[in-house]
């Protein structure tokens, strides 16, 4: 890809914080950065399409040491799960036989598993050496007569949030608007009702959550066209282009999906999360509103009405074991604040949120939430990470699976939240799990087990925090206290 | 000897291989207090972080270079000096691990020059070795890029001292060069082997001390919290023996004995009846003692086991997929179970594949593990977790083995080697055999009566 291609990607109007440093265009340190790169972004938001055959061209590494790790989870076909690489060897390097090897290696894809299109994956190494993945697909294509669509997001691009916008870039560019919907068949249309349809983009079903949404949405007669890209299949992304409404699911992956398919097709578009009651219910009224077809919204409102009912009086038993709980959120983008609702809802309080993945909106959107003396914390280090947790008194860490094992060496009750995770939280039906998976990790005796001492010892077996004394790792003291606390200025005074 | 069979296809599907840096790092994270750095883009170190965390279900630490769009096209000999001097001014490692990737070497980079380079620039950390090593993810696997790795530790720390008459000043100590196909629990049980005859086992690197999952004081140590000192790196020329595990740390081992002058004795693995008894006679006659009552029980209860498990094993059509060491260690246990090896896949070739108890071993991938175990019909499957759905789509059994194991709680530190690793082995193997049992399918005959419809109480014909 070239570098004016990235920086047209990096440069995404529908953002507000684009006039601001531009994620991808900071330079990583060396020695001192965490996080993924362009292709891994880029699979992250591809891979659940299920029916299609994902090859990721370059050496081992790439695809042997990643594939089978998400928690996506799919109705139907298991393709998805197939890993498939190239695996390029020192002799396809220095020969330059990796086209070669993609193109054979497509056919055998096509041939083994007939799937309804193939994706290629650019790596670092075959970027690097110039091979022309988009040729290779398009000859491809036109050889075996099947869709074959180029996705160039080598690792060294950028970060994953790059190869996010790459992906839906890449669906933009060459599926979305190549096949019309199959028109919804008369016997499935209720007499009086009229079938909506919408996209899901950035929902990416993870441990099935999608599942706990469809049922409602079937029931107001609101067909998914298609979810970008949880449990969905190649022709639905192909006929992306005729909904009516798109809600973003994730902030600040594809965006310009989002945006482009304004556009071109005129389809309106929101921001939502289906994270915590509250925002499950802002986001199917957001739909109904911006369908703007009066029966629906009428029909939304009592449906809301009943869920509403139904999950609170189921959570109203968790919510004394819950209630005044301190969080500390630390996840990135659209979680630092879809999050912040669902817990407010449990009655929990939220002390800080992580926003080193945030954008300028995710950032208003916590204000809004949380209030004006909101601790924002920008670091991304596991050190600055406990101190927060220990100086801040949170009773639970909430955080991607990076942090998961930080934590409990830590002794610290812990919330995986990110797309590794095993339990799905959306809509109502995933709070009920939330508070669940919550009040088992808060209230496990197993905490004050390891951090009694043995009978036998003289010392107590303490955890370092600045309230226990000095940290642990003196020599770190420079970098212990160097994260940084954003505290924001109340909107008024920033205003 | 088995013969070696290549597949000749475009696309490696479901992957069996992990990549050489990925070696290199596991290497680097048995040594105490290290901070291993692969030179690439950010992901090939993140990949290769998550990958190690799920399967230890531990904190990882692993760096990176950062190479960018402009270091990837124009020149990243900047990054490898200032990652350096980061890792060392922030985390203060008492071993720096520093891998390249494809990327960088494509790129051709010349990573031992630029170790000269940060000493020239940074002297204020002399006092912290780095093992720097080549492992281009396009060669080799997860095996040869730890044993490249603990050449370049034994490189990085250890004096040439041979000749210098050191050998045997320590008189109790052993130093153990362990391969990539050992488990944290392989490697405290091969310790407290060495230790029942009175000797000090120094193991390089050592798993059992850094990764064997266990919680410190402290809240958190940037680096791993536990492995083979540094400090004593520098004395394993004073051992009185050396012993190797895995033929794949051939180079390392023979390095080690230039250096050293250190006799060695190698293994190929310690799994079953035959290695062990080979290893304990050798620690036997490094110590001078007779062999403990305790490992006599321990043998006479293997024995016993064998015993009880062969009905199980025996004749048993068992499917391997493994890293060479691994499968060739595993091979020989089942064979000596009477269990037969139908098919055998590496991820890549090795000369140590030949003596793998196999009529044929493929060099391959998961794919060609599901169509060898379906023609050959298969009856047990034995690989890492990326099997299981293998398994399932053949309806057989998985016994796991190796890495990444993410769906197993434990699966990282399970014991495999010595008398009583094997026996486990064994019984863990015969009961996944039992629970899979395959009845016979009832057949319903023509002629059998059917129940009646309604109970008769008077006798029937009796008048």
């Amino acid at each position: 890809m070239k570098a004016a291609d990235i920086a047209e990607l990096l440069n995404e109007p529908a953002c507000t914080h684009n006039k601001k440093e531009k994620s991808g265009c900071s330079r990583p340190t060396p020695g001192a950065s965490a996080g993924g790169c362009a292709f891994d972004g880029a699979q992250i938001a591809l891979l659940p399409i299920a029916d299609v055959a994902h090859v990721v061209h370059g050496p081992i590494a790439c695809s042997g040491n990643s594939w089978d790790n998400r928690g996506t989870a799919s109705s139907g076909p298991t393709l998805y799960k197939i890993g498939m690489t190239t695996d390029l060897s020192e002799q396809d390097v220095i020969m330059g036989r990796g086209e070669k090897r993609l193109f054979h290696g497509i056919k055998q894809a096509i041939d083994t598993h007939a799937p309804a299109a193939v994706f290629v994956y650019n790596t670092c190494v075959p970027a690097l050496i110039g091979d022309d993945i988009e040729s290779v697909c398009k000859a491809a294509s036109e050889r075996w007569n099947v869709p074959v669509v180029p996705i160039d997001c080598a690792g060294f691009y950028g970060t994953k949030n790059l190869g996010n916008r790459i992906a839906g870039e890449a669906m933009v560019k060459h599926v979305i608007g190549t096949r019309e919907p199959e028109p919804v068949a008369a016997e499935l249309v209720p007499p009086g009702i009229t079938i909506h349809s919408i996209n899901l983009i950035g929902e990416y079903n993870i441990a099935g959550e999608l599942w706990y949404l469809t049922p409602l949405f079937d029931e107001l007669g609101i067909r998914i066209l298609c979810t970008l890209s949880g449990d969905a299949r190649f022709h639905e992304v192909q006929t992306m282009h005729r909904a009516e409404v798109s809600m973003l699911v994730c902030a600040k992956a594809m965006i310009n999906v989002a945006r482009k398919m304004e556009e071109r097709y005129g389809i309106p578009w929101f921001e939502g999360s289906f994270y915590g009651i509250t925002d499950t219910s802002a986001a199917l009224r957001e739909i109904a509103r911006l369908i703007g077809d009066p029966d629906l919204v009428q029909r939304t409102e009592a449906l809301i009405e009943r869920e509403e009912k139904r999950v609170r009086a189921e959570l109203d038993a968790w919510r004394p074991r819950l209630e005044g709980k301190r969080v500390l959120l630390f996840t990135g983008g659209v979680k630092s604040w879809s999050v912040v609702s669902a817990l407010q809802d449990l009655g929990m309080i939220v002390v800080a949120s992580g926003t080193k993945k945030s954008t300028e909106e995710d950032k208003a959107r916590i204000l809004e939430l949380m209030g004006d003396n909101t601790i924002m914390l920008n670091t991304e280090g596991a050190r600055d990470l406990l101190n927060a947790v220990y100086e801040l008194k949170a009773d639970i860490l909430i955080a991607g699976g990076r942090n998961l094992y930080t934590a409990l060496k830590a002794r610290l009750p812990f919330l995986d939240i990110n797309q590794e995770r095993e339990f799905g939280y959306a809509g109502y039906d995933g709070m009920k799990e939330l508070v669940r998976q919550l009040a088992l990790t808060l209230e496990s005796p197993v905490w004050a087990a390891v951090r009694k001492p043995a009978p036998w010892s003289q010392k107590a077996m303490v955890i370092a925090g600045p309230e226990m004394g000095d940290s642990p790792d003196g020599g770190d003291e420079s970098d212990a206290h160097a994260h940084d606390h954003d505290h924001t200025a109340p909107a008024g005074a920033a205003a | 000897m088995a013969e070696i069979i290549r597949h000749p296809k475009a696309l490696a599907v479901n992957p069996l291989k992990s990549s050489a840096p990925a070696g290199a790092a596991l290497a680097f994270l048995g040594i105490n207090r290290s901070m291993p750095i692969f030179h690439g883009s950010q992901g090939c170190t993140a990949f290769a972080k998550v990958f190690f965390v799920r399967h230890f279900r531990e904190p990882v630490p692993l760096q990176t270079t950062a190479m960018d769009q402009v270091a990837t096209v124009m020149n990243a000999d900047g990054n490898v000096v200032q990652a350096l001097a980061t890792v060392c001014g922030k985390s203060k490692p008492a071993l720096v691990g520093l891998a390249t990737t494809a990327l960088a070497e494509t790129q051709g980079t010349d990573i031992r020059r630029l170790v000269h380079e940060f000493r020239a620039k940074h002297p204020q950390f002399d006092h912290i070795p780095v093992a720097a090593v080549n492992t281009p993810d396009f060669a080799g696997c997860l095996e040869t890029g730890y044993a490249s790795a603990v050449k370049g530790i034994i490189e990085a720390t250890v004096p040439d001292t041979a000749g210098s008459g050191l050998v045997g000043k320590r008189k109790k100590q052993v130093n153990l060069l362990l391969g990539a196909h050992l488990t944290p629990g392989d490697v405290e049980a091969i310790k407290e082997w060495v230790e029942l005859f009175g000797l000090r086992p120094l193991a390089v690197p050592d798993l059992a001390d850094s990764l064997d999952g266990h919680l410190i004081a402290e809240d958190f140590v940037p680096v791993t919290l536990g492995g083979t000192p540094i400090s004593e790196l520098t004395t394993l020329g004073e051992a009185v023996a050396t012993i190797v595990v895995g033929r794949s740390l051939k180079g390392a081992a023979d390095l080690l004995a230039e250096r050293t002058g250190v006799p060695d004795h190698r293994f190929d693995g310690l799994i079953g009846l035959d290695a062990c008894d080979r290893f304990t006679a050798t620690l036997a006659e490094i110590a001078g003692i007779a062999v403990p009552d305790k490992l006599e029980r321990h043998r006479a209860q293997l024995q016993d086991a064998m015993v009880d498990t062969h009905f199980m094993t025996g004749l048993r059509r068992v499917a391997i997929a493994a890293d060479p060491d691994l499968l060739l260690q595993l091979s020989e246990l089942f064979a000596g179970m009477g269990s037969e090896i139908v098919s055998a896949v590496s991820p890549i070739k090795a000369a140590s594949l030949a003596g793998v108890a196999a009529g044929q071993v493929h060099v391959g991938d998961l794919e060609d593990l599901e169509n060898l175990a379906r023609s050959a019909h298969a009856e047990l499957l034995v690989s890492n977790s990326h099997a299981a759905a293998t398994a399932a789509r053949l309806g057989v059994p998985l016994l796991r083995a190796g890495m990444p194991q993410y769906d197993l709680v434990g699966g990282f530190c399970k014991t495999w080697v010595g008398y009583r690793g094997t026996r486990q082995v064994l019984f863990d193997l015969a009961n996944l055999v039992l629970q899979h049992h395959d009845s016979i399918t009832p057949h319903h005959s023509r002629y059998k009566q059917p129940a009646p419809s309604a109970p008769q109480t008077a006798a029937a014909g009796g008048h």
